[in-house]
């Protein structure tokens, strides 16, 4: 029954998740930037309040004061319409992720998920790809060839990489026996998936990365090519939502990846304490959100065609071929015992391996080609 | 079923609703104070020439021909994926010509340089 | 009616009157990126059709394979030409009355088709939670013997043929 307690529930939750995103925005600028300040031997932000804790205030106010410009023959419009879009999927994609089991609040069963859908994994695939326009929008209506080239190029990476990450959900769907992300945490109770499919999780978390044009992927903000690529001609609030997608996809991709891969909600303890959910997410989103500030300290950017490279020739026919070690691994467990399980990881790594010897191999040849 | 889409439409709604509030509080706050320069194209400091706008390599719209038949193919997977236990070696062989057949393509793909960028 | 059936109808008027809306301004507007992008919204609104209908797997194809990527080919397609391409002829021709006479007479024979069908007019029964899973029913369906495995594989056949045209175009004529 539909009732206002319900309607209720919706808003409360939804402002909840929404804020959480906003707040994990504001502090992971904050720790991205402390981090890699430490990484490279420098302080990072610290004088506003204690440690720096109010500089994402401060950036805040001082982007809300700033001067907007809108180039002059701009596609209005679409001008503003773009970071709409832009910010819009990236908070959406939160909306099925269960950080919790049920519990009990002012005296009504309560769903720590926004809308539980059991179609939890499409769903993430269509907000993914709805998430391409703003960046396409953006770089078009600027008028400005930078924009628009860095616009294209990132449309064309996040398309690409959008096959490998359908299929790693796949993956994922198979060894879960469900597209329901509740689901598919209940399933990881006895195994993360990770430890089932350790390859799998790996390219997870490298499509992720290009997805949301994190380095070494972020092609279409390559400063020293194209200015800023597709937001160059924005300013103010504007670049602030472009800014604020960004970070909140981080943030999501990576509690999306802790629901499918690491175990999501589950740690000790869930059962008796459901509130705990919550704070196991948070603890594993900090650990791969470091990872992710980690590897842009450490690794420089790939070059655009070895982008598209790895995207199409490496990644896609991979992930293909986990996805039928997997189905087969499954099939073998069911029909001889279950100790048969066991050969998906090891088939997987050495596929895994297989693939780094012949990319080595490859651009071995190519370098000895031009010597 | 149709409750958790309602949810969803929420969210959407208040999502979009803090967007909007945000790019309202920067047309409020933000000084307004146009000059001609100020609205050229940024390039750098670079006087820009030519159009802003230019026709792209067809390249990217094969990708996205390429992209489309393959997201289809990941469509297919999903409901599979979700019901080939019940299936058997059946399913699992209908699923190897299935992607057998695509492999065709990709192959193909491959072979006439329409993965390659220079 | 319960509370639940007029939202359901209310739900629909909105997204039958957004998708139809939208439709007709893919065709009036003269920008072809604006074009492009109503036609987003018409799709989008096909997409809340299908979640009224309860058919959660079809409102996200429809998202994603729709709106995420054939929408996305036209937007491409559209950059391919020059900025300002715009539609400066009439949007009119002479025989659109005529035009026009036939659309309604083809929509006022389809709905009298229709409102003969038995079902015209009923609300859809909902579908009781947790006895189906839709999802794994498609999957079976779609790889059984007895049902649809042969369109499946000629999917896939038919998918082949599309990746091999768009390349031969692409790239043979050089």
């Amino acid at each position: 029954m539909i009732d206002l307690a319900l309607v209720l529930e919706w808003v409360i939750k939804s402002l909840v998740v929404i804020f959480m995103l906003l707040g994990g925005f504001a502090y992971l600028t904050w720790f991205e930037r402390r981090i890699l300040a430490r990484m490279q031997t420098r302080v990072g932000p610290n004088r506003a309040g204690w440690q720096g804790l109010l500089q994402p205030v401060a950036d805040a106010v001082k982007l809300v004061f700033k001067e907007e410009l809108i180039p002059a023959r701009a596609d209005k419009v679409i001008f503003v319409l773009a970071p709409i879009l832009t910010v819009v999927p990236a908070t959406v994609l939160a909306v099925v992720i269960p950080f919790g089991t049920q519990v009990i609040l002012f005296g009504r069963q309560v769903n720590l998920a926004v809308a539980d859908i059991n179609v939890g994994i499409l769903f993430l695939m269509a907000v993914a790809s709805v998430a391409v326009y703003g960046i396409v929008l953006a770089g078009w209506s600027s008028n400005n060839k930078f924009a628009l080239m860095g616009g294209m190029r990132s449309t064309a990476q996040m398309i690409s990489y959008e096959l490998a990450l359908g299929l790693s959900f796949v993956l994922v769907a198979l060894m879960a026996d469900s597209l329901q992300l509740s689901e598919i945490v209940e399933a990881q109770r006895t195994m993360w998936f990770v430890v089932l499919q350790p390859v799998g999780a790996i390219v997870f978390l490298i499509v992720t990365l290009a997805e949301v044009n994190r380095a070494p992927f972020d092609m279409p903000e390559a400063e020293q090519e194209l200015a800023a690529g597709f937001h160059s001609e924005y300013s103010g609030m504007k670049f602030a939502l472009f800014f604020m997608a960004e970070y909140q996809k981080m943030i999501v991709i990576s509690i999306i990846a802790v629901t499918l891969f690491f175990g999501g909600y589950l740690g000790p303890f869930i059962g008796r304490f459901p509130w705990l959910g919550p704070v196991y997410v948070l603890g594993k989103v900090v650990a791969l959100l470091f990872g992710m500030v980690w590897i842009r300290a450490t690794l420089p950017r790939i070059r655009y065609d070895r982008l598209m490279d790895l995207g199409w020739k490496v990644l896609l026919p991979l992930v293909l071929g986990l996805v039928l070690i997997t189905a087969t691994g499954i099939l073998l467990a069911d029909e001889f015992g279950n100790s048969l399980v066991w050969s998906i990881p090891v088939v997987s790594i050495l596929a895994g391996f297989l693939t780094v010897g012949l990319v080595d191999r490859s651009l071995r040849r190519k370098f000895n080609a031009l010597r | 079923m149709l409750f958790d889409y309602m949810a969803i439409a929420v969210f959407v709604f208040f999502s979009t609703a803090i967007a909007v509030t945000a790019i309202l509080l920067g047309g409020l706050f933000g000084p307004r104070r146009k000059s001609e320069v100020k609205s050229e194209p940024y390039e750098s400091g670079m006087i820009p020439i030519g159009p802003g706008t230019r026709r792209m390599p067809v390249r990217f719209y094969l990708v996205a021909v390429l992209f489309i038949l393959f997201d289809i193919e990941v469509v297919f997977f999903l409901p599979w994926a979700v019901s080939f236990r019940k299936l058997g070696l059946f399913g699992l062989i209908e699923m190897f010509i299935f992607i057998g057949i695509l492999l065709v393509g990709y192959f193909y793909a491959w072979k006439k340089g329409a993965l390659e960028w220079e | 009616m319960t509370a639940e059936q007029i939202i359901q109808q209310i739900l629909f008027f909105i997204s039958a009157a957004l998708t139809l809306g939208s439709a007709v301004m893919v065709v009036a507007t003269r920008k072809l990126i604006q074009a492009a992008l109503w036609l987003i919204v018409s799709l989008f609104g096909v997409a809340v059709l299908y979640a009224l209908l309860d058919a959660s797997f079809l409102v996200v194809v429809q998202v994603v394979v729709y709106i995420g990527a054939i929408a996305i080919l036209f937007i491409f397609a559209v950059m391919l030409t020059q900025r300002d391409q715009r539609d400066k002829g009439p949007q009119l021709n002479k025989s659109w009355v005529l035009a026009a006479l036939v659309g309604l007479a083809t929509f006022g024979g389809l709905t009298f088709l229709v409102s003969s069908w038995t079902g015209f007019g009923a609300a859809a029964a909902p579908i009781p939670a947790g006895t189906v899973d839709m999802v794994a029913d498609l999957g079976t369906a779609l790889v059984s013997v007895d049902q649809y495995v042969l369109p499946f594989e000629v999917a896939s056949v038919l998918l082949l043929a599309a990746l091999i045209g768009a390349i031969y175009v692409a790239y043979n004529r050089k």
